[in-house]
């Protein structure tokens, strides 16, 4: 996720800096650029694919200006200009999806960013190397779970009837039959967070255990002599020792706040639970795809509106990083 | 405070791995029980649905319907399973998913590697526009709807190709194949054989390809696991039951409910469906996983691996 630009000085960009005419730089770049002529051909299905796939949408989201008209095409359909933004910002749903999405991310990442490192932290002063192993492998398995399948997981877990919760509940009322919580709109973003910490919690701390693997042995042996408990060692060695990991990966994270992913939350969606389930991505299939939707233009967008703010974080928060901690996501 | 003996320097690894005992000190002996306890927790938290959802699949119609099954499985069967393998449409999902998912990874490495070897060396002139190219693409994007389009207006809606070609590369998986080209090919065996007059296509199949098998198993998976799990894309492309893959029908099965009793072809199964509608979940899930489950132990590695890559400070 992370990644630095390698400080890589080429033979051309030093030769950048020494005051050498600029049509000489062009003119070298340009015949190492024909004897590396194999390495061009080895990207042109890559970069046609990203034009075709990835670009010419970009281009597609004209459409959020348009009234979109099939038999016009992309191209040809009229502009309305700010139409379709007017329409979203003035729709109720607009609070509501918005607002959903926000305390969705925000409550998974409460929920789901200190618990690797806490994880990570207890798994790495475990004493016994084989218990160890073994409950990694045990706590990265929910990882592989497809989305499908850990929706349908929760659904017969939490099922007031045949479920465990279900079963459970009425073992403690007498037999009471249990309330649906998979109904209550209240109950969505625990279910949707809990789980996603369930699936998630055991992954999240490979990235740290490695941190981890590197606190040199003299630290926790000088701190040792000193008699520093394990306790203490945690706290002034170990934590110290991931922080600027968890610092990178916290900023990375806010980057992506308004970004919820449409899969899960539309499995786990129902008709008493929408009000609080709404998100922006599940609200732009509905307008544009869906039964009774259609709308290409408006959803578009919608989808456009939520992709400007997406990029505008993810560029602060990466101009953040790269202040804070040098990293980088591109 | 410290128990002397304790202090006796020995590192974390060598004070589990002696055979020696050593005497903790009181505080420590709290830490320590305090944070197997938190663990065992977690892992029984983490385990028990999982062994719920195993126990309940090999468990009868009957004691699943009713709520009897906890821990192990209650009156053996194996109905479920036996439902799972005669539903038609479960059939065909298992085959389309496994034709997707080898077709869909195999061009998914290809155009991987293809583009990280170039993007991989130090020299290539115009790397950084090349490199903006693909990285941009993971910033912003053109969206659902007109994604849609393109895809509607290439004629791919109700196609395998659908399931394959607008997915043909993950950036993300591009930077990790490059950041390991980069770190684990020295520039001397490139500078070593354009010596002896190789190609850079020669270069890239007998040398960079040999040297980066660990990076093509990460990216491999990687790729394998995501068409498995996959159900995005068929959800928004494909409408006809044919070329449904397995999750779809997951979906339809496990979330929407959408049983549907004609697709039970044995009469037999037939007439116990009514008790067998919540126990054939279990089986599904279980049956559904199953490549994934039996490879994992083995697979393990790599995908850590790829973690460790992708965090790499190029």
């Amino acid at each position: 996720m992370m990644y630095t630009r390698p400080k890589v000085t080429t033979s051309v960009t030093e030769k950048a800096v020494t005051p050498i005419p600029r049509k000489t730089v062009r003119q070298q770049r340009l015949k190492l650029a024909v004897k590396n002529w194999q390495l061009y051909i080895f990207l042109l299905v890559p970069v046609a694919y990203l034009l075709i796939f990835r670009y010419y949408p970009m281009l597609g989201v004209q459409i959020a200006f348009k009234k979109f008209n099939a038999a016009k095409g992309i191209w040809g359909s009229p502009w309305v200009e700010f139409y379709n933004f007017e329409k979203f910002f003035k729709s109720y749903q607009f609070s509501r999806v918005i607002s959903n999405t926000l305390s969705l991310s925000f409550y998974g990442l409460l929920a789901g960013f200190p618990i690797p490192i806490i994880l990570g932290l207890c798994l790495n002063a475990l004493r016994s190397q084989r218990y160890k192993k073994l409950a990694q492998t045990i706590i990265y398995v929910p990882h592989f779970i497809s989305t499908v399948v850990l929706v349908g997981i929760v659904l017969q877990v939490f099922n007031p009837l045949v479920g465990v919760y279900g079963v459970l509940y009425s073992l403690a009322t007498n037999g009471n039959i249990a309330p649906d919580i998979l109904g209550k709109a209240t109950a969505f973003s625990h279910m949707y967070v809990w789980s996603g910490v369930w699936q998630n919690m055991g992954w999240g701390t490979i990235i740290y255990v490695a941190a981890l693997s590197s606190v040199e042995n003299e630290l926790h042996e000088a701190a040792q002599i000193d008699g520093a408990s394990r306790f203490k060692r945690v706290i002034h060695i170990d934590l110290p020792k991931i922080f600027p990991t968890a610092t990178t990966l916290l900023i990375l994270n806010a980057g992506s706040i308004m970004n919820v992913g449409f899969e899960k939350v539309y499995l786990m969606q129902n008709s008493l639970n929408l009000r609080q389930s709404e998100v922006i991505s599940t609200y732009v299939y509905k307008i544009g795809l869906a039964a009774g939707g259609g709308d290409f233009s408006y959803a578009t967008a919608i989808g456009l509106f939520n992709s400007i703010i997406n990029f505008m974080l993810l560029v602060t928060v990466n101009w953040i990083s790269k202040k804070i901690s040098s990293t980088s996501l591109w | 405070m410290v128990d002397r003996e304790a202090v006796y320097i020995m590192s974390d690894y060598e004070l589990c791995s002696s055979k020696q005992k050593i005497t903790l000190s009181k505080d420590d002996k709290i830490f320590y029980s305090v944070i197997n306890v938190m663990l065992s927790l977690i892992v029984i938290m983490i385990l028990y649905p999982l062994i719920f959802i195993i126990s309940s699949s090999f468990s009868s119609p009957d004691a699943v319907s009713s709520g009897r099954v906890f821990l192990w499985p209650v009156d053996f069967s194996l109905e479920g399973y036996k439902a799972v393998l005669s539903n038609k449409s479960i059939i065909i999902g298992y085959r389309n998913t496994i034709f997707y998912t080898i077709s869909g990874t195999f061009i998914n490495v290809i155009v991987t590697l293809i583009a990280a070897y170039p993007l991989a060396r130090r020299n290539l002139p115009y790397k950084g526009i090349l490199m903006f190219l693909f990285t941009f693409t993971m910033l912003f994007s053109g969206g659902m709807i007109p994604t849609y389009i393109l895809i509607k207006d290439l004629k791919m809606i109700n196609t395998p190709w659908a399931m394959i070609i607008p997915g043909a590369i993950s950036v993300y998986n591009m930077i990790i194949a490059r950041t390991f080209i980069m770190n684990n090919i020295p520039d001397e065996l490139l500078e070593a054989s354009q010596l002896d007059g190789c190609s850079d296509t020669r270069f890239f199949f007998k040398i960079v390809l040999p040297l980066s098998k660990a990076v093509i198993a990460v990216i491999t998976l990687y790729y394998a696991v995501g068409h498995w799990n996959s159900y995005f894309s068929a959800f928004l492309y494909l409408n006809n039951k044919n070329l449904y893959p397995l999750q779809i029908i997951l979906r339809d099965i496990l979330i929407a409910s959408q049983f549907n009793p004609e697709d039970i072809i044995d009469p037999e199964i037939m007439s116990a469906k009514i008790g067998l509608a919540d126990l054939l979940k279990y089986s599904l899930i279980i049956v559904s996983s199953l490549p994934i489950i039996a490879f994992y132990p083995f697979i393990q590695k790599y995908f850590i691996k790829g973690v460790m890559i992708g965090s790499l400070k190029g």
